[in-house]
Order: structure tokens, then C-alpha cells, then sequence
């Protein structure tokens, strides 16, 4: 019998008390969404309003005449083209995402693919490579810091032992930045390693079956069979890798100072710099509202691919 | 049998592999740690001996210099911007988990844009905002500030654990006279435990590890540890033992959670948009 025959059938005190229970049932789960959401509202969105509405002032904390200032809105959105630093610090940015998020990938994969067997001893050595990730940024950052220095780092002890001199990596303008990019590679790949992993485990024994039958080379399976199976994950976890190499902070705070120069200077840290160095927080607040947008961009990307917020996700 | 032992082999390759790999990603952490018991005489010497007495110098002058305040203030600031998300994400996660689908769809990517926004976003307008209320260098701003990431963390990772939970369970608790929110207290939270657990160790993780709005929204009074680290390696950088026993003791609280939680951790860090 069908459920709206059921009603039908059912006698009307009845009926009408089934409706009268849900009401104080959405009640309550209203009073447990609600302050969530209010709050939530108050602490994200009414500062990402206040953001965008600073960043059509050229509020600059020295000056008093600048607050709330409208006269010219667009004065900082339209500075921004001109602005060689911030140009450069786009490029950086660049070069920074690209290298960091490949290198996490490849050895990522590289990593989760020969954890992926099954045998205890490596299982319990998975725990191991998880660490990089769960130390704090800046304790990640004091170790780099440490292996870059010439007088304390033992890397530069053993190279010396070889016979070579090599310079102070962090203050090298050549060198700089492929030095943040391996602190930060060291740092993340374990996270791209996880997912991958996670996403190894749940591909059909069939399909490594049916392709070893078929006489597959390892080479060929990891061409064919695997890395087909792994692109959903790979550009997901690429994706989150993208966003987060665009907040790339304690990292550069520490080893270079986005120098030298600005050579490692991403958008962020120019950001950060007029806003709390040179104090133009106006202007600082137009490039992170172009940064916030494109981390909101790429987040409706991530839930695009994943089809998240809907139920048994 | 010959592919057997082959099998066999390169079963012994990938193992011998991955312990080399695992002493190569261990040994710049591991490098931090042995600082942090050297003198600093100790701390320049090369070859570095292999052996030596551990010194305990590192952590005593750091104990009793300034740094303890600031641990402090890391562990209550931490502790805090977990327990106040819990409290108001909890009852949201259930709600969202039971009552509709399309709220939940709808504001899926504020929730996940709101992890993922990079701090300075909510930096400049918390900073201008702070000078008017006076939160600048409080420790309840920086609570309030922290929420922004966990309150919707505990949201995200707190409704797939609603999910699993067979609704017959309060099902049969109502039909039993149990209110509403006597069945959620009493059924459904208790059944949740592990999520709670993992969730709130998260949380605390993240409130521990912020460096950047930590940086800008305190001076001295509720400086947290990470920042104080920071602080003290560009006044003494000199001091590398102490340094390293600085960088010690932020890690250590979070390395021995995290790992309990690692499980979680994927999901945690794609603010609930993954499950790892």
C-alpha cells in the first residue's frame, strides 16, 4: 500500500497528531542549527563584507582622512595592473604552486603506491610519513631553518665533507625559492600520500586481476589501469594543494622574509607587507579580495568533484 | 615457486625502500629533537658527536624565561576554541544530519570556502575591528578569530558520524516518552564518542598550530608559544639549543594527538570535504 493511500486510510485524529509531532521536531533541530549559524555568519561573513568594503578605500591606518573613504572606489583595484611588485609576486606565486603541487603529487602517489601492499610492517610504517605533516608550520619551519644554515646544518657539513661549498640556500637568489619549495614538498606530500593511499585501498581487486591476466607490465599498469582509477582523487587532493600553497606563510615568514629581494615573495606576503609593514591596509585588502576569490573558486570546484554536502558522502 | 620467491623479493625491496625513505623524511625532525639537548657549543661542532650527555639547560632557561606564559596562554586559547565549536557545532552536525538535506547542500561551500580562505582575509577586518573593541592582544580574540576554521570543522567532520547512526535509535527512544533533546543527550551522543574525540583533537590541533593570526593579533599579554618561538629566534637567534627546545615543546603536545587521530586526519584537513 502506498504511503499517501495509507494517510487516506488512516483515521483523521490520527493523521493530524502525525503532523502536530513533527512540528516541535523541526523546532528543536532548528534550535541546534540555528546559533551555529548565526554565529558563523557574524564571524565569517560580516568580516568578508568588511573586507571587500575596505578594499574600495585607500585606508591607510597612518592617515585618519582615509577611513571610509569613497570617493575614488576602484582606485585600488585599478592600481593593482601597474603595480610591478604585485606582478612579480603573482609570478612567485606561479612557480611556487606549480612545483610544490607536482612534486606533492608525484611523490605522493609514488609513496602511497609502495606503502599500498599488504604487509603489517608497512602499515605500521605509514604513521611515520604522516609526520611532516602534523608538526606545526613553524616547527617545520625552525627545522628548514636549521638545514639551511651553513654553520649548524648538517647538510652543509656533509657536502663540505665531498669537497664542495655550497652557499646559504634561503639568502641565494637562484636558490631561494627551490629551497622553500622542498621544505614545503617535505611538509605536504604526506597528505596527497594519505588520499591517495586511502583511494589505492579501495580499487577493485578485479580490475588488477583482469589486467595481469592481459599480461600488463607494472609500467603499463600504473599508466593504464591505476592512474586512471586515481584522477578523481589526484585532482581533488591537487586541488586542496592549490588553494593551500596560495596561503604559503610561516614557511617564507621564516626562511626568507620573501627575499631576497622578493624573490620568494608570494601574493600573500605582499599582501601581508602593505597591510602590516607599510600600513595601507586598502590596498592590501583588494589583493586579498582577489586571493579570497580565487580559494572560493576552487572550493566550489572541490564540491563540484566530489558531490559533497549531500547525504552518505 | 620461482614466482613466489620473486614475489618474495621484491616484497624484501619494497621494504628495505621504505625504510630508507622513512629515515629520510624522519631525519630533519629528528635533527630538531637532538638539538634541543645540546649545549650550543655542541650545536656548532662537526662531525656532531654521535654520543653525548644530554643537557637539560635548553628547557630550564626556557622554563623560566618568558616562555611559560605563553605556553600557557597557547594551551587555554587552544582549549578553549575547541570546547566553544563543540558546544555549537554538535547540535548543528545532528540537525543537519537528520532534519534536511537541501540547508546542507546550500551552505556547503561557505563552509568549506570559510576553511580554506587564506587568514589574511579575515585578518584585516578582525585587526580593524579589534582596535574599536579592544580585543587586540586578549586572548578571547584570538578564541573568536579561531572559530572561524573550527566551528565549521566540527560541522563537517561531526554530521558523517550522525549519518551512521541508525535513526531507529531515538526512534525507539521517543516512543519510549524520551524527549527530543534527552534522546540526542543521552543516545546519540554517547554512541558518537570516537567522532567527538577525534574532532575535538583536531580543533585543538588547529588552534595550537596557528602562527599567522596569532602573529598579527598579539603583542605580549596573550602571545601564544609558536609566536613567542619565532619571537625569540630573531632576538637570540644565536641561541639554536634553545630555539630547538622551543620548537620541541610546541611540537610534542600536537605530534603525540595527532598521531591518535590520524585516521581523521584527511578529513579534518579538507575540512570534512574528503574522508580519508
Amino acid at each position: 500500500m502506498s504511503g499517501a493511500a495509507q494517510v487516506l486510510l488512516a483515521p483523521p485524529e490520527r493523521a493530524s497528531r502525525h503532523a502536530g509531532a513533527t512540528r516541535p521536531r523541526d523546532r528543536f533541530y532548528m534550535l541546534c542549527v540555528a546559533p551555529s549559524l548565526a554565529v558563523l555568519a557574524i564571524i565569517t561573513l560580516a568580516p568578508a563584507i568588511y573586507l571587500l568594503v575596505t578594499s574600495f578605500t585607500p585606508l591607510d591606518l597612518t592617515r585618519p582622512d582615509t577611513v571610509w573613504n569613497f570617493s575614488r572606489p576602484f582606485a585600488n583595484y585599478r592600481e593593482m595592473p601597474a603595480d610591478g611588485r604585485l606582478m612579480n609576486s603573482l609570478w612567485v606565486q606561479a612557480k611556487l604552486s606549480f612545483w610544490t603541487v607536482s612534486l606533492q603529487l608525484l611523490i605522493g602517489f609514488g609513496f602511497a603506491a609502495l606503502l599500498n601492499m599488504r604487509s603489517r610492517f608497512l602499515e605500521a610504517l605509514r604513521t611515520v610519513f604522516l609526520i611532516p605533516m602534523v608538526l606545526p608550520p613553524i616547527v617545520v619551519a625552525i627545522i628548514w631553518k636549521v638545514l639551511y644554515t651553513p654553520d649548524i646544518s648538517p647538510l652543509h657539513w656533509a657536502v663540505s665533507l665531498l669537497g664542495w661549498t655550497v652557499p646559504s640556500l634561503i639568502t641565494h637568489p637562484d636558490w631561494a625559492l627551490t629551497a622553500i619549495i622542498v621544505a614545503d614538498t617535505w611538509q605536504w606530500f604526506p597528505f596527497t600520500m594519505l588520499m591517495t593511499l586511502a583511494a589505492l585501498q579501495m580499487m577493485p581487486q578485479e580490475m588488477v586481476d583482469a589486467a595481469k591476466v592481459d599480461g600488463a607490465s607494472a609500467w603499463q599498469m600504473t599508466w593504464h589501469v591505476t592512474l586512471p582509477f586515481l584522477k578523481g582523487v589526484l585532482l581533488v587532493a591537487g586541488l586542496f594543494r592549490l588553494i593551500d600553497s596560495i596561503k604559503a606563510f610561516p614557511l617564507i615568514f621564516i626562511l626568507t622574509d620573501g627575499g631576497p629581494g622578493s624573490v620568494t615573495e608570494v601574493t600573500n606576503y605582499y599582501s601581508f607587507l602593505q597591510a602590516f609593514n607599510f600600513s595601507f591596509l586598502g590596498y592590501s585588502s583588494a589583493i586579498t579580495v582577489v586571493l579570497l576569490a580565487a580559494s572560493v573558486l576552487m572550493s566550489w570546484g572541490i564540491i563540484r568533484l566530489v558531490g559533497w554536502g549531500q547525504h552518505g558522502d | 615457486m620461482a614466482t613466489s620467491s620473486a614475489m618474495a623479493r621484491e616484497r624484501r625491496l619494497a621494504h628495505g625502500l621504505a625504510i630508507v625513505l622513512a629515515l629520510l623524511v624522519m631525519a630533519p625532525f629528528l635533527w630538531l629533537l637532538q638539538m634541543s639537548f645540546k649545549t650550543n657549543a655542541q650545536v656548532f661542532a662537526f662531525p656532531p658527536p654521535l654520543i653525548f650527555t644530554p643537557t637539560f639547560e635548553n628547557y630550564q632557561a626556557l622554563w623560566t624565561g618568558g616562555f611559560r606564559d605563553s605556553f600557557v596562554n597557547s594551551l587555554v586559547v587552544a582549549a578553549a576554541a575547541t570546547l566553544l565549536p563543540m558546544l555549537l557545532g554538535v547540535p548543528a552536525a545532528y540537525a543537519l544530519s537528520r532534519w534536511t538535506a537541501t540547508l546542507a547542500g546550500s551552505i556547503s561551500l561557505w563552509i568549506l570556502a570559510s576553511r580554506m580562505a587564506p587568514p589574511i582575509a579575515f585578518t584585516i577586518p578582525y585587526f580593524l575591528a579589534y582596535r574599536h573593541l579592544e580585543l587586540l592582544d586578549t586572548r578571547l580574540g584570538l578564541v573568536l578569530i579561531y572559530m572561524t576554521f573550527n566551528l565549521s570543522l566540527v560541522i563537517w567532520m561531526m554530521r558523517p558520524f550522525f549519518d551512521q547512526l541508525p535513526r531507529a535509535l531515538e526512534e525507539a527512544a521517543w516512543i519510549d516518552g524520551a524527549t527530543m533533546s534527552q534522546a540526542f543527550l543521552r543516545i546519540v551522543l554517547p554512541l558518537s564518542a570516537p567522532g567527538l574525540a577525534a574532532t575535538a583533537i583536531l580543533c585543538f590541533l588547529f588552534a595550537w598550530n596557528d602562527f599567522f593570526f596569532a602573529l598579527i593579533l598579539t603583542r605580549t599579554e596573550a602571545m601564544t608559544a609558536p609566536v613567542a618561538v619565532v619571537n625569540f629566534m630573531n632576538y637570540e637567534g644565536w641561541e639554536w639549543g634553545r630555539i630547538a627546545a622551543g620548537g620541541t615543546m610546541v611540537m610534542l603536545p600536537v605530534l603525540v594527538f595527532s598521531l591518535l587521530v590520524r585516521r581523521y586526519l584527511v578529513h579534518g584537513l579538507t575540512g570534512g570535504a574528503v574522508k580519508g
